[in-house]
């Protein structure tokens, strides 16, 4: 699904990912942890061109991102996001927030937008909600939300920004719950997360960054029990 | 017209204060304007009919210029405002480059100047009557502005949005129209109010080519019967109403909106 070879991206004189190279299969569930600045922000962004990177290869989905004629749109359209702030239109309904793209990028017509729409808030437990604008929602619910609209894309892959950072701790659970049927319906997933609990049970393996490189990279089991780089026990150490 | 202030603060504007439930003391001292110059102006109707009387069935016909005048500069300007915003912020280096020039050029002239520039120029090319000729150069001005402030409520929009519709796949276009500007309106729409304000009593300015309006009107009344102060101090009363009627109904305006959602 995914393809990076040696992407490299510097702001000023700071790299901020430094000749990474990593392959996503479909289907599988990568969990890309690490220290705050080493980069895993900024290598989930370059998968969907929020940040443009400098030198390297990435290919997401059979587009090459580095090929100019490429329609990063296109790209897009196949990968979900989820962000830390959740970003949901706050001018726009839930139901709203849910069919805009489905109407103006996938050409659905209305009626079959919010059928659709029903279906995700029903899988996130918020039918309910589908009338209310976002401002009256709970954290937890917003990202719940906001998970379901990038599912009405019905992308091939989701990424995850720290999902659940921004959360008061008794919302995260409900979100992690939602991102875990969503790992048992299947989906391809790149998360960036701190939620170590999430990272063991259901990621087939673990990313761990550190200064714009990756650092160690095996299944969880390997990840948690026996890391083998200082840097990553260091961070376990730190973090358990 | 502050410009410096304009650049930290979309919030500011050179019209009479829009007044805020919460502002206590503003709320009084609109008051005190508002049925004081009402009330003057009664008054000296009713002590002094002549001239005070005459002068006020002199100049409605101006009044209702100074309206079109206004109205038709306003809309105008809001539209130039929209291109020039979204091509201050544009990454079309041509489109951003004529934007930008647009409003250097026009915030280094006078209002008054650009009137009789305008005036002089549209004349040597077609000939349109004077009003329309009012209402472009006082559009052609406040469109600057409002081009300003036009960007300055789309950058007000967190990023996170723009990332989000894009993430969606939604072209740069689509996110504009379907998810920034719809957001960026409720921020625009104080600053406008006091833009209408200030062109309000700007367009006093198109007096000088010849377009009848409020301001004229009395001039041409002052003159003919040499009651200058008197005819002055019934046209500074009415200006004072107008502005400040708006002024009011653009507060009430603003508060519905905020108070929505």
């Amino acid at each position: 699904m995914v393809e990076a070879t040696e992407i490299v991206k510097s702001y000023g004189a700071f790299r901020a990912l430094d000749r990474v190279s990593f392959d996503i299969y479909d289907g599988e569930k990568v969990v890309i942890i690490g220290p705050s600045g080493s980069g895993k922000s900024t290598l989930l962004r370059s998968i969907n061109r929020l940040e443009e990177i400098d030198r390297g290869r990435m290919v997401v989905d059979g587009m090459d991102l580095m090929d100019p004629r490429t329609d990063i749109a296109k790209v897009r359209e196949e990968v979900g996001m989820v962000f830390q702030s959740f970003n949901l239109f706050p001018h726009k309904t839930v139901l709203e927030n849910l069919t805009l793209a489905q109407i103006v990028v996938r050409k659905r017509s209305k009626n079959e937008a919010e059928e659709r729409a029903m279906v995700l808030l029903e899988k996130v437990g918020l039918v309910g909600k589908a009338k209310a604008y976002p401002g009256k929602l709970s954290g937890g619910q917003q990202q719940r939300v906001a998970i379901a609209r990038s599912l009405a894309m019905d992308p091939k892959l989701m990424l995850f920004d720290e999902p659940t950072s921004a959360l008061d701790p008794e919302m995260i659970g409900e979100v992690l719950d939602v991102m875990k049927d969503l790992a048992r319906d299947g989906m391809t997933m790149a998360v960036v997360t701190h939620e170590m609990g999430f990272a063991r049970e259901v990621a087939d393996r673990v990313i761990f960054m550190d200064a714009g490189r990756i650092v160690e990279e095996g299944t969880p089991e390997h990840f948690f029990t026996a890391p083998t780089h200082e840097r990553a026990k260091l961070f376990l150490s730190q973090i358990l | 017209m502050s410009i410096e202030a304009k650049k930290q603060t979309i919030d500011v504007g050179d019209g009479a204060a829009i007044p805020r439930k919460s502002d206590r003391g503003l709320f009084t001292a609109w008051r005190i304007a508002f049925f004081g110059a009402i009330g003057t102006l009664l008054y000296l109707i009713k002590v002094k009919p002549d001239p005070y009387l005459n002068i006020l069935k002199f100049v409605p016909d101006g009044i209702v210029v100074t309206f079109q005048v206004t109205l038709g500069a306003i809309v105008l300007a809001i539209v130039i405002g929209l291109i020039t915003g979204l091509g201050r912020i544009s990454k079309n280096r041509f489109f951003n480059g004529a934007a930008s020039l647009y409003v250097e050029i026009i915030r280094g002239i006078p209002l008054l100047v650009q009137i009789f520039y305008i005036y002089y120029a549209l004349g040597r090319i077609v000939q349109v009557p004077a009003i329309l000729s009012a209402i472009i150069a006082m559009a052609v001005c406040y469109g600057a502005y409002m081009g300003e402030v036009v960007r300055a409520g789309i950058e007000s929009i967190a990023k996170g949005q723009t990332e989000a519709a894009l993430s969606l796949g939604m072209s740069s276009r689509q996110t504009m129209f379907h998810v920034i500007l719809p957001q960026a309106v409720k921020v625009i729409l104080p600053p406008v109010g006091n833009e209408f304000i200030a062109l309000l009593k700007d367009s006093s300015l198109v007096s000088i080519i010849a377009v009848a309006d409020l301001l004229r009107r009395g001039r041409e009344f002052a003159s003919e019967s040499f009651t200058y102060f008197e005819t002055y101090t019934v046209i500074a009363l009415i200006y004072l109403i107008i502005t400040l009627f708006f002024s009011k109904i653009i507060g009430v305006m603003e508060e519905r909106v905020s108070v929505n959602r």
